[in-house]
């Protein structure tokens, strides 16, 4: 007679593939999963609570510490909720600059993502490749505010600063290099037989299943759903620009790390047309210097390197909001590890936190 | 501008809809708590609304009211590219039905209301405190709760 239970086995929180403090209980069935619970929560800060507590101009540093890898994205999506809010112009040079920098910081978000994913799979060599661009980005951004990570670039009404001599030129460099550095990648890791066989028919999720879990970005467009805010409800100058959506097929691992590559070259489109179409005048238009919204609420969103950021404002009409909340695409695409690992093998549950590309900091706030 | 989602509800629940507001291309629908997942069904299930996306579901606290409570669920639709905003006024100690059967994605938001803010769903599969730890005390996006929290909970750094 066989004797046969379910075994848990806790990993995490302290796991190097978690990206982060993220605790995940497995129910193993031999080295197979049956069960699988993730346990968050070990980074919360109370952002939103703290939000209610200050000024609005106070908040967008905060903002930045959430997701601290999309540092940009999060703090455009705060500051263009508030500008909606209260009505306020951004000039169009003010709105170029801020693409260019957002999509810098979704190239930079999606290096950070395709090295530490390669590592978690056991591909060491791209995540020294990746970092080696991503250091370029992150001067770029040093030369632009001072800050390298938690950049807080953005203003009401427009940038921190107009771009500093000779910051065109470095940025142009640096996406005429890209495209080959991104097929250094793609040569490493598209047709290497190991990265096929992690990658490929893992974590599939179909397209009615990750709606249905509120999957948004590049874990979504994996599954075939063609929704990028960019352009479904194109916000700053992003309807100015010509790019393509990628999207995937087999709803697996392989077409989301094939669609965040893709990305980053469609970002480096983006920000040549920018570039070549920079227009002249004023980077920050006239702001209030108190910022007192009407009585009002307002859900913006944007789309981040992770998918759908969504920034919830409730104003009483006075200088600080009465609730402020942040959806982070990292949060819901994190409830979908369960039902994609489901059948796998425990080395698959790191690839699929992987995929997911959650940010530890933007799911607990 | 007209709203299809906001159309289809007047036409199908004329008598579950409490108050309608528009501000800046938003749509927001205060609807009756007791209609609550009829109404969502239908926007989720009709083709013509197909409102498949819960994007974010979140709660407020107006402490001096009688309705305590207001949820937010903001729903969009990937195939016609609308957004609603649905929300409904509960009181302190009422519960809520959950949605999670309509959209599986607000399980994980749910718990975070009951975390945050106290607030009880019916029918949740696991109604959990989901970012703080099981044994807190209270509910911290409560406005009666202190930014730094109660003295009690952590007296060391005081």
């Amino acid at each position: 007679m066989f004797h046969t239970e379910v075994l848990e086995v806790n990993m995490g929180p302290q796991h190097p593939a978690t990206h982060g403090v993220l605790r995940v209980i497995l129910g193993l069935d031999g080295e197979t999963i049956v069960e699988c619970k993730p346990v968050i929560g070990y980074l919360h800060r109370g952002v939103e609570k703290l939000s209610e507590n200050k000024l609005y101009v106070m908040i967008p540093p905060l903002c930045d510490r959430l997701d601290y890898v999309g540092s940009a994205s999060q703090n455009l999506g705060y500051i263009q909720a508030v500008e909606k809010l209260c009505g306020i112009e951004v000039p169009e040079r003010g709105e170029y600059i801020r693409v260019i920098l957002a999509e810098l910081n979704r190239i930079s978000s999606h290096l950070v993502w395709l090295g530490t994913h390669g590592l978690d799979i056991g591909a060491m060599t791209v995540f020294f490749y990746t970092f080696r661009e991503r250091e370029m980005i992150l001067d770029l951004f040093e030369a632009f505010c001072g800050a390298r990570l938690t950049t807080n670039m953005f203003r009401f009404g427009g940038t921190l600063e107009d771009l500093p001599p000779g910051w065109v030129e470095g940025c142009r460099r640096f996406i005429d290099l890209l495209p080959s550095r991104i097929q250094e990648y793609e040569g490493l890791l598209s047709k290497n037989r190991i990265w096929l066989e992690r990658t490929k028919g893992v974590g599939v999720i179909s397209a009615e299943a990750a709606i249905n879990w509120g999957l948004t970005g590049p874990c979504l467009r994996g599954s075939g759903v063609n929704y990028d805010v960019r352009k479904a409800m194109p916000y700053g100058a992003y309807d100015r620009f010509q790019f393509d959506v990628p999207l995937g097929t087999n709803c697996d691992t392989y077409d989301r790390y094939v669609i965040r590559v893709e990305e980053m070259r469609q970002s480096v489109r983006i920000i040549r047309q920018a570039l070549e179409t920079l227009p002249g005048g004023d980077f920050r238009g006239k702001v209030p210097k108190k910022i007192k919204p009407p009585v009002a609420e307002i859900y913006h969103v944007i789309e981040g390197p992770r998918g759908e950021q969504g920034f919830y404002i409730r104003s009483d009409g006075s200088e600080k909001p009465y609730r402020m909340r942040f959806k982070s695409p990292s949060f819901v695409n994190l409830q979908a590890l369960p039902v994609m690992s489901r059948g796998h093998l425990i080395a698959d549950v790191v690839a699929i936190i992987g995929t997911l590309d959650i940010v530890l900091g933007d799911v607990d706030r | 501008m007209p709203s299809v989602p906001l159309e289809l509800l007047k036409e199908k629940f004329p008598d579950a809809i409490e108050e309608v507001a528009y501000f800046s291309g938003e749509v927001t629908a205060r609807i009756r708590k007791d209609r609550l997942i009829e109404v969502c069904r239908f926007l989720k299930d009709e083709r013509r609304s197909q409102l498949d996306l819960l994007s974010d579901l979140s709660a407020l606290d107006f402490p001096k009211e009688a309705l305590r409570f207001e949820i937010n669920y903001h729903l969009y639709s990937v195939a016609h590219r609308h957004r609603i905003r649905i929300k409904i006024r509960i009181a302190d100690g009422e519960s809520v039905p959950t949605v999670s059967e309509v959209w599986a994605t607000a399980n994980w938001h749910e718990r975070e209301a009951f975390d945050l803010f106290g607030i009880a769903f019916s029918g949740h599969p696991d109604l959990t405190r989901i970012l703080l730890p099981d044994d807190w005390k209270g509910h911290p996006l409560r406005k009666e709760y202190p930014l730094e929290g109660f003295p009690e909970q952590h007296p060391r750094y005081r």
